[in-house]
Protein backbone atom coordinates (compact mmCIF):
# COMPACT_ATOMS: atom_id res chain seq x y z
CA UNK A 1 0.00 0.00 0.00
CA UNK A 2 1.64 3.19 -1.13
CA UNK A 3 0.17 6.64 -1.20
CA UNK A 4 0.57 8.55 -4.41
CA UNK A 5 1.47 12.12 -5.16
CA UNK A 6 -0.26 14.46 -7.54
CA UNK A 7 1.53 17.62 -8.66
CA UNK A 8 2.05 19.89 -11.64
CA UNK A 9 5.27 20.63 -13.50
CA UNK A 10 5.85 23.48 -15.91
CA UNK A 11 7.64 21.86 -18.85
CA UNK A 12 8.42 23.64 -22.12
CA UNK A 13 6.00 26.39 -21.21
CA UNK A 14 3.07 24.09 -20.47
CA UNK A 15 1.58 23.02 -17.14
CA UNK A 16 1.68 19.24 -17.00
CA UNK A 17 -0.14 17.22 -14.35
CA UNK A 18 1.71 14.26 -12.86
CA UNK A 19 -0.52 11.64 -11.26
CA UNK A 20 -0.01 8.37 -9.41
CA UNK A 21 3.64 9.11 -8.86
CA UNK A 22 6.02 7.88 -6.18
CA UNK A 23 7.82 10.56 -4.20
CA UNK A 24 11.32 9.38 -5.12
CA UNK A 25 10.85 9.60 -8.90
CA UNK A 26 13.49 11.66 -10.65
CA UNK A 27 12.61 14.40 -13.09
CA UNK A 28 14.24 12.25 -15.78
CA UNK A 29 11.82 9.38 -15.07
CA UNK A 30 8.78 11.65 -14.95
CA UNK A 31 9.69 13.41 -18.21
CA UNK A 32 10.21 10.17 -20.08
CA UNK A 33 7.74 7.77 -18.53
CA UNK A 34 4.88 9.99 -17.37
CA UNK A 35 4.93 13.02 -19.65
CA UNK A 36 5.88 11.35 -22.94
CA UNK A 37 9.06 13.34 -23.48
CA UNK A 38 11.69 10.72 -24.34
CA UNK A 39 14.19 13.16 -25.88
CA UNK A 40 15.98 13.44 -22.56
CA UNK A 41 18.08 10.29 -22.21
CA UNK A 42 18.85 8.26 -19.11
CA UNK A 43 22.02 6.23 -18.76
CA UNK A 44 23.95 6.35 -15.51
CA UNK A 45 21.30 7.82 -13.18
CA UNK A 46 24.06 9.18 -10.99
CA UNK A 47 25.00 12.47 -12.60
CA UNK A 48 28.09 11.11 -14.35
CA UNK A 49 27.07 11.07 -18.01
CA UNK A 50 25.04 14.22 -18.64
CA UNK A 51 22.72 12.55 -21.15
CA UNK A 52 19.73 13.68 -19.06
CA UNK A 53 20.67 17.39 -19.07
CA UNK A 54 17.70 19.80 -19.02
CA UNK A 55 17.30 23.45 -18.04
CA UNK A 56 15.75 24.26 -14.71
CA UNK A 57 15.17 27.98 -14.23
CA UNK A 58 17.82 28.53 -16.90
CA UNK A 59 20.50 26.32 -15.31
CA UNK A 60 21.70 23.15 -17.00
CA UNK A 61 21.18 20.31 -14.52
CA UNK A 62 21.10 16.52 -14.56
CA UNK A 63 17.40 15.66 -14.47
CA UNK A 64 18.24 12.27 -12.94
CA UNK A 65 19.38 14.14 -9.81
CA UNK A 66 16.25 16.27 -9.45
CA UNK A 67 13.40 14.92 -7.38
CA UNK A 68 10.51 15.65 -9.71
CA UNK A 69 8.08 16.51 -6.92
CA UNK A 70 10.48 19.22 -5.74
CA UNK A 71 10.54 20.89 -9.17
CA UNK A 72 6.91 22.05 -9.03
CA UNK A 73 7.64 25.75 -9.33
CA UNK A 74 10.57 25.60 -11.73
CA UNK A 75 10.64 26.47 -15.41
CA UNK A 76 11.79 23.25 -17.08
CA UNK A 77 13.02 23.15 -20.68
CA UNK A 78 13.87 19.89 -22.43
CA UNK A 79 15.56 19.11 -25.74
CA UNK A 80 12.10 18.79 -27.34
CA UNK A 81 11.69 22.56 -26.99
CA UNK A 82 15.20 23.68 -27.85
CA UNK A 83 14.64 23.82 -31.62
CA UNK A 84 11.11 25.23 -31.25
CA UNK A 85 9.61 22.56 -33.48
CA UNK A 86 12.60 22.06 -35.80
CA UNK A 87 16.32 21.71 -35.27
CA UNK A 88 18.16 24.41 -33.33
CA UNK A 89 21.30 25.88 -34.86
CA UNK A 90 23.37 23.76 -32.46
CA UNK A 91 21.54 20.59 -33.47
CA UNK A 92 21.97 21.44 -37.16
CA UNK A 93 25.69 22.02 -36.60
CA UNK A 94 25.98 18.61 -34.88
CA UNK A 95 24.42 17.07 -38.01
CA UNK A 96 26.58 19.04 -40.44
CA UNK A 97 29.85 18.41 -38.63
CA UNK A 98 29.27 14.71 -37.91
CA UNK A 99 29.02 15.30 -34.17
CA UNK A 100 26.44 12.51 -33.89
CA UNK A 101 27.26 8.83 -34.09
CA UNK A 102 25.09 6.58 -31.90
CA UNK A 103 23.26 9.70 -30.79
CA UNK A 104 22.56 8.74 -27.21
CA UNK A 105 24.61 11.55 -25.68
CA UNK A 106 23.47 14.12 -28.24
CA UNK A 107 20.39 15.60 -26.49
CA UNK A 108 22.39 16.23 -23.31
CA UNK A 109 25.31 17.71 -25.25
CA UNK A 110 22.96 19.95 -27.24
CA UNK A 111 21.52 21.30 -23.99
CA UNK A 112 25.00 21.83 -22.51
CA UNK A 113 26.16 23.68 -25.63
CA UNK A 114 23.09 25.94 -25.72
CA UNK A 115 23.73 26.73 -22.05
CA UNK A 116 27.38 27.56 -22.83
CA UNK A 117 26.58 29.82 -25.78
CA UNK A 118 23.98 31.76 -23.80
CA UNK A 119 26.67 32.68 -21.29
CA UNK A 120 29.72 32.78 -23.54
CA UNK A 121 28.74 33.68 -27.13
CA UNK A 122 32.41 33.37 -28.17
CA UNK A 123 33.87 30.69 -25.95
CA UNK A 124 37.53 29.71 -25.85
CA UNK A 125 38.44 26.07 -26.51
CA UNK A 126 38.97 25.68 -22.77
CA UNK A 127 35.49 27.01 -22.05
CA UNK A 128 34.00 24.63 -24.61
CA UNK A 129 35.79 21.66 -23.03
CA UNK A 130 34.81 22.73 -19.53
CA UNK A 131 31.17 23.23 -20.52
CA UNK A 132 30.78 19.68 -21.80
CA UNK A 133 33.02 18.02 -19.22
CA UNK A 134 29.89 16.56 -17.62
CA UNK A 135 28.66 14.97 -20.86
CA UNK A 136 30.14 11.64 -21.86
CA UNK A 137 30.37 10.60 -25.51
CA UNK A 138 31.89 7.19 -26.22
CA UNK A 139 31.70 7.39 -30.03
CA UNK A 140 33.02 10.61 -31.46
CA UNK A 141 36.12 11.38 -29.47
CA UNK A 142 34.64 14.88 -29.10
CA UNK A 143 36.59 16.44 -32.00
CA UNK A 144 33.55 16.81 -34.26
CA UNK A 145 31.47 18.01 -31.32
CA UNK A 146 33.98 20.82 -30.68
CA UNK A 147 33.81 21.63 -34.39
CA UNK A 148 30.00 21.79 -34.21
CA UNK A 149 30.28 24.30 -31.35
CA UNK A 150 32.80 26.39 -33.26
CA UNK A 151 30.69 26.48 -36.44
CA UNK A 152 27.64 27.52 -34.40
CA UNK A 153 29.68 30.33 -32.88
CA UNK A 154 30.81 31.44 -36.35
CA UNK A 155 27.35 31.35 -37.91
CA UNK A 156 25.81 33.24 -34.97
CA UNK A 157 28.59 35.79 -35.22
CA UNK A 158 28.04 36.19 -38.98
CA UNK A 159 24.32 36.67 -38.39
CA UNK A 160 24.90 39.54 -35.97
CA UNK B 1 4.40 10.06 1.82
CA UNK B 2 4.75 13.85 1.88
CA UNK B 3 6.92 16.53 0.34
CA UNK B 4 7.14 20.09 1.61
CA UNK B 5 8.68 22.49 -0.90
CA UNK B 6 9.70 25.03 1.70
CA UNK B 7 9.86 28.72 0.75
CA UNK B 8 11.61 29.87 3.93
CA UNK B 9 13.80 28.57 6.74
CA UNK B 10 10.88 28.84 9.16
CA UNK B 11 8.65 26.81 6.89
CA UNK B 12 11.33 24.13 6.56
CA UNK B 13 11.85 24.04 10.33
CA UNK B 14 8.13 23.71 11.02
CA UNK B 15 7.92 20.82 8.56
CA UNK B 16 10.95 19.21 10.19
CA UNK B 17 9.43 19.69 13.64
CA UNK B 18 6.22 17.97 12.53
CA UNK B 19 8.19 15.06 11.10
CA UNK B 20 11.67 14.90 12.63
CA UNK B 21 14.09 12.96 10.49
CA UNK B 22 12.41 13.96 7.23
CA UNK B 23 14.80 13.73 4.30
CA UNK B 24 16.30 17.19 3.74
CA UNK B 25 16.83 17.76 0.04
CA UNK B 26 19.16 20.51 -1.15
CA UNK B 27 20.73 20.03 -4.62
CA UNK B 28 19.94 16.31 -4.75
CA UNK B 29 23.29 15.36 -6.26
CA UNK B 30 24.02 12.78 -3.54
CA UNK B 31 20.52 12.04 -2.31
CA UNK B 32 19.01 11.24 -5.69
CA UNK B 33 21.82 8.82 -6.58
CA UNK B 34 20.92 6.95 -3.44
CA UNK B 35 17.19 7.10 -4.28
CA UNK B 36 17.74 6.09 -7.92
CA UNK B 37 19.66 2.99 -6.84
CA UNK B 38 17.13 2.01 -4.19
CA UNK B 39 19.41 2.64 -1.24
CA UNK B 40 17.14 5.38 0.13
CA UNK B 41 13.37 5.15 0.05
CA UNK B 42 12.17 8.57 1.13
CA UNK B 43 8.93 8.73 3.07
CA UNK B 44 8.85 12.40 4.05
CA UNK B 45 10.88 15.02 2.21
CA UNK B 46 11.56 18.67 2.97
CA UNK B 47 12.98 20.31 -0.15
CA UNK B 48 15.15 23.38 0.43
CA UNK B 49 15.64 24.34 -3.21
CA UNK B 50 13.38 27.39 -3.03
CA UNK B 51 14.66 28.72 0.31
CA UNK B 52 16.38 31.88 -0.93
CA UNK B 53 17.70 32.66 2.59
CA UNK B 54 20.01 29.66 2.25
CA UNK B 55 21.29 30.54 -1.23
CA UNK B 56 23.28 33.69 -0.52
CA UNK B 57 26.44 34.82 1.23
CA UNK B 58 27.38 38.05 2.99
CA UNK B 59 30.06 39.69 5.04
CA UNK B 60 29.25 40.32 8.70
CA UNK B 61 30.19 43.49 10.58
CA UNK B 62 32.97 41.66 12.42
CA UNK B 63 34.62 40.69 9.13
CA UNK B 64 33.44 37.09 9.16
CA UNK B 65 31.73 35.75 6.07
CA UNK B 66 28.53 33.74 6.17
CA UNK B 67 28.06 31.30 3.29
CA UNK B 68 24.52 29.90 3.02
CA UNK B 69 24.07 26.14 2.97
CA UNK B 70 22.30 26.24 -0.38
CA UNK B 71 24.70 28.46 -2.32
CA UNK B 72 25.62 26.35 -5.37
CA UNK B 73 29.26 25.60 -6.11
CA UNK B 74 28.94 27.44 -9.42
CA UNK B 75 28.55 30.68 -7.42
CA UNK B 76 31.83 30.09 -5.56
CA UNK B 77 34.08 29.49 -8.56
CA UNK B 78 34.61 33.14 -9.47
CA UNK B 79 33.82 36.62 -8.23
CA UNK B 80 34.18 38.29 -4.83
CA UNK B 81 33.63 35.14 -2.76
CA UNK B 82 36.41 33.41 -4.71
CA UNK B 83 38.70 36.35 -3.91
CA UNK B 84 37.91 36.08 -0.20
CA UNK B 85 38.41 32.30 -0.10
CA UNK B 86 40.59 31.13 -3.00
CA UNK B 87 40.76 27.58 -1.64
CA UNK B 88 36.97 27.35 -1.59
CA UNK B 89 36.88 28.51 -5.22
CA UNK B 90 39.51 25.95 -6.22
CA UNK B 91 37.63 23.17 -4.43
CA UNK B 92 34.34 24.30 -6.02
CA UNK B 93 35.90 24.05 -9.50
CA UNK B 94 36.85 20.42 -8.87
CA UNK B 95 33.31 19.34 -7.94
CA UNK B 96 31.67 17.08 -10.53
CA UNK B 97 30.64 18.81 -13.75
CA UNK B 98 28.97 22.16 -14.51
CA UNK B 99 25.59 20.43 -14.10
CA UNK B 100 26.58 19.12 -10.65
CA UNK B 101 28.08 22.45 -9.58
CA UNK B 102 24.84 24.24 -10.50
CA UNK B 103 23.04 22.06 -7.94
CA UNK B 104 25.57 20.97 -5.30
CA UNK B 105 26.22 23.06 -2.20
CA UNK B 106 28.18 23.27 1.05
CA UNK B 107 24.99 22.36 2.93
CA UNK B 108 24.75 19.18 0.90
CA UNK B 109 28.44 18.37 1.49
CA UNK B 110 27.89 18.86 5.24
CA UNK B 111 24.61 16.93 5.28
CA UNK B 112 26.12 13.96 3.43
CA UNK B 113 29.33 14.35 5.43
CA UNK B 114 31.44 12.11 3.24
CA UNK B 115 35.21 12.31 3.83
CA UNK B 116 35.41 12.88 0.05
CA UNK B 117 33.25 16.03 0.14
CA UNK B 118 35.33 18.59 -1.73
CA UNK B 119 34.39 21.62 0.38
CA UNK B 120 35.09 19.91 3.68
CA UNK B 121 38.92 20.11 3.81
CA UNK B 122 38.53 23.82 3.04
CA UNK B 123 36.10 24.26 5.93
CA UNK B 124 38.56 22.43 8.19
CA UNK B 125 41.55 24.53 7.12
CA UNK B 126 39.61 27.79 7.38
CA UNK B 127 38.26 26.70 10.79
CA UNK B 128 34.70 27.28 9.67
CA UNK B 129 31.85 27.16 12.14
CA UNK B 130 28.64 25.45 11.11
CA UNK B 131 25.38 27.18 12.00
CA UNK B 132 22.51 24.83 12.86
CA UNK B 133 18.95 25.77 13.67
CA UNK B 134 15.93 23.96 15.03
CA UNK B 135 12.51 25.48 15.60
CA UNK B 136 13.56 26.43 19.11
CA UNK B 137 17.31 27.05 19.08
CA UNK B 138 20.30 28.04 16.99
CA UNK B 139 23.77 26.64 17.70
CA UNK B 140 27.15 27.06 16.12
CA UNK B 141 29.55 24.12 15.98
CA UNK B 142 33.18 24.23 14.82
CA UNK B 143 33.51 22.07 11.70
CA UNK B 144 36.07 19.91 13.52
CA UNK B 145 33.32 18.97 16.02
CA UNK B 146 30.55 18.73 13.44
CA UNK B 147 31.89 15.75 11.49
CA UNK B 148 32.32 12.68 13.70
CA UNK B 149 32.76 9.88 11.18
CA UNK B 150 32.18 8.80 7.60
CA UNK B 151 28.69 10.16 6.76
CA UNK B 152 28.16 10.95 10.44
CA UNK B 153 27.71 14.37 12.03
CA UNK B 154 26.23 15.93 15.15
CA UNK B 155 23.26 17.25 13.15
CA UNK B 156 20.04 16.41 15.03
CA UNK B 157 16.89 15.10 13.32
CA UNK B 158 15.05 18.39 13.89
CA UNK B 159 17.92 20.63 12.79
CA UNK B 160 18.68 22.42 9.56
CA UNK B 161 22.15 23.47 8.37
CA UNK B 162 21.91 27.22 7.76
CA UNK B 163 25.45 27.72 6.53
CA UNK B 164 29.03 28.28 7.64
CA UNK B 165 30.92 31.22 9.08
CA UNK B 166 34.57 31.75 8.17
CA UNK B 167 37.16 34.47 8.63
CA UNK B 168 39.16 35.43 5.53
CA UNK B 169 42.93 34.96 5.85
CA UNK B 170 45.65 37.10 4.31
CA UNK B 171 48.01 34.44 2.98
CA UNK B 172 48.18 31.80 0.26
CA UNK B 173 45.33 29.30 -0.08
CA UNK B 174 45.27 26.21 -2.20
CA UNK B 175 43.25 23.05 -2.72
CA UNK B 176 44.64 20.05 -4.56
CA UNK B 177 42.94 16.79 -5.36
CA UNK B 178 43.76 13.48 -6.96
CA UNK B 179 41.15 11.37 -8.74
CA UNK B 180 41.08 8.89 -11.58
CA UNK B 181 40.76 11.67 -14.14
CA UNK B 182 40.61 15.44 -14.28
CA UNK B 183 36.91 16.21 -14.59
CA UNK B 184 33.82 14.76 -13.02
CA UNK B 185 35.56 12.79 -10.32
CA UNK B 186 35.24 11.96 -6.64
CA UNK B 187 38.50 12.58 -4.83
CA UNK B 188 40.88 9.78 -3.95
CA UNK B 189 42.88 12.17 -1.78
CA UNK B 190 42.65 15.92 -1.30
CA UNK B 191 44.65 18.53 0.59
CA UNK B 192 43.83 22.10 1.57
CA UNK B 193 46.53 24.53 2.67
CA UNK B 194 45.64 27.96 4.10
CA UNK B 195 48.29 30.39 5.30
CA UNK B 196 47.69 33.01 7.97
CA UNK B 197 50.48 35.37 6.88
CA UNK B 198 50.10 37.72 9.85
CA UNK B 199 50.36 34.90 12.38
CA UNK B 200 53.01 33.15 10.21
CA UNK B 201 51.10 29.90 10.50
CA UNK B 202 49.90 27.20 8.13
CA UNK B 203 46.74 25.16 8.31
CA UNK B 204 46.67 21.83 6.54
CA UNK B 205 43.62 19.60 6.13
CA UNK B 206 43.22 16.25 4.35
CA UNK B 207 40.16 14.73 2.66
CA UNK B 208 39.37 11.14 1.59
CA UNK B 209 42.20 9.73 3.71
CA UNK B 210 40.46 9.12 7.03
CA UNK B 211 37.07 8.64 8.67
CA UNK B 212 36.72 12.41 8.96
CA UNK B 213 38.58 15.37 7.49
CA UNK B 214 41.98 15.39 9.22
CA UNK B 215 43.99 18.41 10.37
CA UNK B 216 47.74 17.75 10.30
CA UNK B 217 48.80 19.00 13.73
CA UNK B 218 52.39 17.75 13.48
CA UNK B 219 53.03 19.03 9.96
CA UNK B 220 51.52 22.39 10.87
CA UNK B 221 53.63 22.64 14.04
CA UNK B 222 56.82 21.89 12.12
CA UNK B 223 56.08 24.58 9.53
CA UNK B 224 55.04 27.14 12.13
CA UNK B 225 58.23 26.65 14.16
CA UNK B 226 60.68 26.60 11.25
CA UNK B 227 59.25 29.03 8.70
CA UNK B 228 61.01 32.43 8.42
CA UNK B 229 59.47 34.88 10.86
CA UNK B 230 59.95 37.91 8.60
CA UNK B 231 59.99 38.73 4.92
CA UNK B 232 57.67 37.18 2.34
CA UNK B 233 56.17 33.80 3.27
CA UNK B 234 58.64 31.15 2.15
CA UNK B 235 58.80 27.42 2.83
CA UNK B 236 62.25 26.10 1.87
CA UNK B 237 62.39 22.83 -0.11
CA UNK B 238 63.74 20.84 2.78
CA UNK B 239 61.02 22.06 5.16
CA UNK B 240 58.31 21.39 2.55
CA UNK B 241 59.61 17.84 2.11
CA UNK B 242 59.69 17.10 5.84
CA UNK B 243 56.23 18.63 6.39
CA UNK B 244 54.83 16.57 3.51
CA UNK B 245 56.31 13.42 5.06
CA UNK B 246 54.61 14.27 8.34
CA UNK B 247 51.27 14.96 6.62
CA UNK B 248 51.50 11.59 4.86
CA UNK B 249 52.18 10.02 8.23
CA UNK B 250 49.18 11.76 9.76
CA UNK B 251 46.82 10.47 7.04
CA UNK B 252 44.68 7.46 8.01
CA UNK B 253 43.83 6.03 4.59
CA UNK B 254 42.16 2.72 3.82
CA UNK B 255 41.90 0.47 0.77
CA UNK B 256 38.50 0.78 -0.88
CA UNK B 257 36.82 0.70 -4.30
CA UNK B 258 38.39 4.05 -5.26
CA UNK B 259 42.02 3.48 -4.35
CA UNK B 260 44.51 1.90 -1.99
CA UNK B 261 45.80 3.18 1.32
CA UNK B 262 49.38 3.20 0.05
CA UNK B 263 48.53 5.28 -3.03
CA UNK B 264 46.50 7.71 -0.96
CA UNK B 265 49.33 8.23 1.51
CA UNK B 266 51.71 8.88 -1.38
CA UNK B 267 49.21 11.32 -2.91
CA UNK B 268 48.99 13.26 0.36
CA UNK B 269 52.78 13.61 0.39
CA UNK B 270 52.91 14.85 -3.20
CA UNK B 271 49.95 17.23 -2.92
CA UNK B 272 51.15 18.72 0.37
CA UNK B 273 54.58 19.40 -1.01
CA UNK B 274 53.10 20.87 -4.19
CA UNK B 275 50.88 23.25 -2.20
CA UNK B 276 53.72 24.30 0.11
CA UNK B 277 55.89 25.03 -2.93
CA UNK B 278 53.10 27.09 -4.46
CA UNK B 279 52.66 29.00 -1.19
CA UNK B 280 56.26 30.25 -1.53
CA UNK B 281 55.80 31.37 -5.13
CA UNK B 282 52.26 32.76 -5.16
CA UNK B 283 51.52 35.60 -2.80
CA UNK B 284 48.02 37.05 -2.72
Amino acid sequence: MTEQLIYTLRVNGTERAVRDSWIGESLLYVLRERLGLPGTKGACEQGECGSCTVFMDGEAVCSCLVMAASAVDAEIVTVEQIGDGGLSDVQQAFVNEGGVQCGFCTPGLVMAVHHLLERHPEPTDEEIKESISGNLCRCTGYGRIFEAVRTTVRSRSDAR
Amino acid sequence: MTIVNAQSVDEALEALDRRPGSLLLQGGTDTMVSVNFGRTRPEHVVSLRRVSELRGWHRENDGEVFVGAGLPYSAMENGPLATLFPALAQAARTVGSPQIRAAGSIGGNLGTCSPAGDALPVLAALEARVELRSLHATRTVPFSDFMIGPKRSVLRPNELILGVRMRPLDGFQGYAKVGVRNAMVISVASVCLAIDATARSARLALGSVGPTILRCARAEALINVEVEKSGPWHVPDDLARRAADLAADEAQPIDDHRSTAAYRRHAVRVLTRRLLDRSSREHP
